[in-house]
């Protein structure tokens, strides 16, 4: 059944309020979610202050800034810092997105952090996300063919193309999938947003040829059909993105197949 | 699902056991029930304001209506079976243990099944006068 409270062990408690730094005069205060798997106690919310004047201006250079000058064990995952290698997806006052797309100024204060929701937790801000990847790689998120590969490349009009606009550039950062309350209920059966639109970007690329095979594999009650429209998925994604197009596109093939 | 004693590669939980191949049909009738429901809801309440402040012979008599008869059966058929089909989702959405969810598929099939049945009877007892 869906779980209306947290287990026991899952309920979060107010945590230390770290030391500000003192000739700091510009603060914001940041409210962070904080788990320790080895320390056996419950999640916490940890308070920091964040010097601004010595900070760069998004929500990820602020955990750096923590990082680096107040609590070294605040962990989270980063890379690329401008929002094209998802590492750096978490929840930010409610709203899943992007730690180093998200201005400090954009978001109200005190800043609450989380880990994305509704997925284990490994530490902090760090989720566990072997699912959502198996459910990506169950996709089979490469070109299937049953022509002879040609000499050259595969050959694509720009039409066709222009097709996989608005799906190619998503960069897996499962900010949409974990914004999804069927995804939260069902994430062990239903695919969610991600994998969904990654589906359709193979199903609409004209040069794939296992199209049929492709559709067969999503046409299930949960993997496709626990997609409800609710549209939490295209209203996070932080690149802007509508993964609720690409699944109702996804749904009408389906349909398209029978009628 | 991440239970201790469960040890399965996270792609074996993900396959699990393949997919079903079917919920496009539900998917589909739920939208054309839907779409037939917006016309046969006004036909509905057309036919209920036209029998307010009547006696029940009128009532009887229009029910009892051949137009008006085919239309409430009409009704009650798409209206039970987008029912039926809407449930159906919200049980798979939200029961996830085996027992109960069989359990509340097969009440949720029995329940539309008999009001349908018991609708549709009303409404030829009327026509039919018996």
């Amino acid at each position: 059944m869906v779980e209306i409270t947290l287990p026991k062990n899952s309920k979060v408690e107010e945590g230390k309020t770290w030391p500000r730094t003192s000739h700091a005069t510009h603060l914001t205060e940041f409210k962070i979610y904080r788990w320790n798997p080895d320390d056996g106690a419950n999640p916490h919310i940890d308070t920091y202050y964040v010097d601004r004047d010595n900070c760069g201006p998004m929500v990820l250079d602020a955990l750096i800034w923590i990082k680096n000058n107040i609590d070294p064990t605040l962990t989270f995952r980063r890379s690329c810092r401008e929002g094209v290698c998802g590492s750096c997806a978490m929840n930010i006052d409610g709203t899943n997105t992007l730690a180093c797309t998200r201005a400090m100024d954009e978001v109200k204060t005190p800043i609450k952090i989380s880990p994305l929701p509704h997925q284990p937790v490994v530490k902090d801000l760090v989720p566990d996300l072997k699912n959502f990847y198996a459910q990506y790689a169950s996709i089979e998120p490469w070109l299937h063919t049953v022509t002879p590969a040609p000499e050259k490349e595969w050959r694509q009009s720009h039409e066709e193309r222009t097709k996989l606009d608005g799906m190619y550039e998503c960069i897996l950062c499962a900010c949409c999938s974990t914004s999804c309350p069927s995804y939260w209920w069902n994430s062990d059966r239903y695919l969610g947003p991600a994998a969904l639109l990654q589906a359709n970007r193979w199903v609409q690329d004209s040069r794939d040829e296992a199209t049929g095979e492709r559709l067969d594999n999503l046409e299930d009650p949960f993997r496709i059909y626990r997609c409800h429209t609710i549209l939490n998925c295209s209203k996070a994604c932080p690149k802007g993105l509508n993964p609720a197009k690409e699944i109702a596109t996804l749904k009408k093939a389906l349909v398209d197949r029978q009628v | 699902m991440n239970a201790p004693h469960d040890m399965r590669t996270p792609a074996r939980r993900v396959r699990g056991l393949g997919p079903a191949r079917s919920g496009t049909a539900d998917f589909w009738h739920q939208r054309l029930t839907g779409f037939a429901g917006v016309f046969l809801s006004i036909a509905l309440i057309v036919i209920v304001l036209s029998m307010l402040g009547r006696s029940h012979a009128a009532a009887v008599q229009i029910l009892g209506s051949p137009i008006v008869a085919v239309i409430m059966l009409l009704f009650i058929l798409t209206s039970v079976y987008h029912m039926w089909i809407g449930m159906q989702e919200i049980i798979l959405d939200y029961v996830h243990d085996d027992k109960y969810k069989f359990l509340s598929l097969m009440l949720n099939t029995f329940f539309c099944v008999a009001v349908g049945l018991a609708s549709a009877f009303a409404i030829l007892k009327l026509s039919f006068g018996v």
